[in-house]
């Protein structure tokens, strides 16, 4: 074998090597879903939505406090995170200044990068602390702190993507700034903007280590925002290490629920951005 | 008197057109989001102060006897960070070696070999594996790595690389290797994503300049087209890292909760996540509860440092690449 011949061979070696790495890491996505769909698939049924947890020893029963449970702290979240991301998104990308804008952006990355676990403690001292009870409330604010910097990011950058043409258009038709900002620049990069922001709610929805000790857990229907609550990714973690096998078939099940759920909504997110791409290029 | 009551004339004047401006709707719409924007320092600021004041107790009692301390003794009112701070290290650094090669391979597939369609697809699946919840990769490794690694994985190694100290010891299944395993799983997501932007601000000049040499695509690849995507390829893998150190339920479920210091990877331990996750709502009295926050501080501290790093590593890759086009 001579010299070029085994330059060749060594490339198509080490190139089926890469092609192998991507199929493998992408085939663990089709065995997680796989083997959720196998464990829990059976579990998923009409008690899980609507009972409550059973006490350990008895079986059947569901978890339908902790789905209302998780649907309404992230509701809670969105509420406050997406506003304060939107409008800090429309500042770095209209407004900024270069010093002021590039500390936002990187703190907002940093801030991004902040294990969620310590966000946890962040909201215990802000909010469990002060008024000595876990709270719907305090796990609330520890997801928007996550969804925050999420939000402007990517608002900011789906904003920039909007043609300086556009702006100048609306400003020498006699538009104010906040007015061009408004009707033109917004409602231009709307698709862009809503999928950041479902990508970022999907990501916050499976957060388990921010709501240990700020939602805690929960057997039951909580009847406040004043008292710990009973959400999906906790559930999982508790149901999972118990000792129970009752308990496991059940953390199948909500693990197979809440990836349905985070999955769709990556896929509803990507759908809708594509399909702006192709409207935008007709 | 003269100065006293001529003084407010100006600023009334001021405030008066100040309002003007507001009027106009620009000056508070520009306000108001620079509010909202200012809201990020604010959080990050007031996160750092509420950590520190909360950490006080144990910052005082222990100083820096904190991190080189290896007992953790709440009964005691003991507490030393050093088995956690190992456990962390030798989790990510594990998880780091498996995952990078994989990932850097995945990328160079992505974005150099694949046809542009089957491309975007297993791009679309990278981006799903990242968005799977951590206590959903928790719930796989629980059940299914960990008496994997029990019954198969670890009993082979020890046969086979049992003279290696880090292959040596009871078998238990959870431990450093399975948690090293399923933070390896949930990195590489990131670092392909990352290394295939950082593959593709490559000129295409670079590469068909190496073809045109008479390199093959294997060299074009390794020795043109990654040395060039380098930084970004390193700011990837310190993001990487810090996921890996700031990982909790995962690492929770699979480590063994064991804060004792083992050189065989088989053994179980503690990361700084996993005692904060587990102890945290069980931590009786001040001192406990402050050591538990002072953990949570070095965590904080260890992930901004290598963050800062890395997305500094990946500012300047694409401003490079930019600039060269």
């Amino acid at each position: 074998m001579n010299r070029t011949e085994r330059r060749k061979l060594v490339s198509n070696v080490m190139l089926s090597l890469t092609g192998m790495c991507a199929f493998l890491t992408v085939s663990t996505l089709f065995l997680i879903l796989g083997y959720l769909l196998w464990n829990g698939g059976r579990s998923v049924d009409w008690a899980f939505f609507t009972q409550l947890p059973k006490p350990p020893g008895e079986t059947g029963g569901g978890m339908a406090n902790a789905i209302v449970g998780s649907g309404l702290i992230v509701g809670m979240a969105a509420l406050i995170g997406v506003p304060i991301g939107f409008l800090g998104g429309i500042y770095l990308s209209e407004f900024g200044g270069k010093t002021l804008s590039f500390f936002v952006r990187y703190t907002a990355d940093l801030l991004n990068g902040v294990p969620s676990i310590v966000i946890g403690i962040f909201a215990w001292t802000v909010v469990v602390v002060p008024t000595r009870t876990f709270s719907a409330f305090a796990a609330a604010l520890s997801l928007a702190v996550m969804l925050i910097p999420i939000g402007l990011r990517s608002t900011e950058q789906f904003l920039r993507s909007v043609p300086t043409a556009l702006r100048e258009g609306s400003l020498a038709l006699g538009a104010s700034k906040w007015r061009t900002i408004a009707s033109v620049v917004v409602p231009a990069a709307t698709k862009g903007i809503l999928t950041g922001m479902i990508l970022g709610v999907a990501r916050i929805a499976g957060e388990t280590a921010p709501l240990l000790f700020t939602a805690m857990n929960n057997q039951f229907w909580s009847s406040g925002f004043n008292e710990p609550v009973a959400t999906l990714p906790v559930m999982i973690y508790t149901h999972a290490i118990s000792p129970y096998e009752d308990w496991h078939r059940q953390a199948w099940a909500a693990g197979l629920v809440l990836l349905g759920m985070v999955l769709i909504a990556n896929i509803l997110a990507r759908f809708i951005l594509s399909r702006g791409a192709a409207s935008q290029r007709a | 008197m003269a100065t006293t009551s001529a003084a407010p004339a100006p600023s009334h004047g001021r405030a008066h057109s100040f309002l003007g401006r507001l009027r106009n709707g620009d000056e508070a719409a520009h306000l108001i989001t620079l509010m909202f924007a200012c809201s990020v320092l604010a959080i990050a600021l007031l996160l750092i102060y509420e950590l520190w004041i909360h950490s006080s107790l144990s910052r005082r009692q222990f100083g820096f006897h904190f991190f080189f301390t290896q007992v953790w003794d709440p009964i005691a009112g003991q507490f030393g960070a050093l088995p956690f701070i190992y456990g962390t290290l030798v989790t990510s650094i594990l998880a780091l070696v498996i995952a990078v090669p994989l990932g850097l391979g995945a990328a160079i597939y992505l974005a150099e070999l694949a046809p542009a369609r089957l491309s975007n697809v297993l791009t679309f699946l990278v981006e799903l594996l990242a968005a799977v919840p951590s206590v959903i990769y928790g719930l796989l490794a629980f059940f299914s790595l960990v008496p994997i690694l029990r019954n198969y994985v670890e009993p082979f190694l020890k046969s086979t690389l049992g003279f290696l100290p880090i292959f040596q010891g009871p078998i238990y299944g959870v431990g450093f290797l399975a948690a090293g395993l399923i933070l390896a799983i949930m990195t590489f997501p990131f670092i392909i994503s990352i290394c295939r932007e950082a593959l593709l601000e490559v000129p295409r000049e670079q590469r068909e300049a190496a073809l045109a040499l008479g390199a093959t695509k294997w060299e074009s690849t390794w020795q043109v087209v990654v040395p060039y995507a380098k930084l970004g390829i390193m700011g990837s893998v310190f993001l990487g890292l810090a996921r890996a150190l700031g990982e909790t339920m995962a690492v929770t479920m699979v480590i063994g909760n064991d804060p004792r210091i083992k050189a065989s990877l088989f053994a179980p331990g503690y990361t700084i996540a996993a005692v904060i996750a587990n102890e945290f709502t069980e931590a009786t009295g001040d001192l406990y509860l402050n050591s538990l926050i002072e953990l949570g501080l070095v965590l904080f501290l260890i992930t901004m440092i290598i963050n800062a790093g890395a997305r500094l590593l990946i500012i300047a890759t694409t401003k490079k690449g930019s600039a060269r086009d």
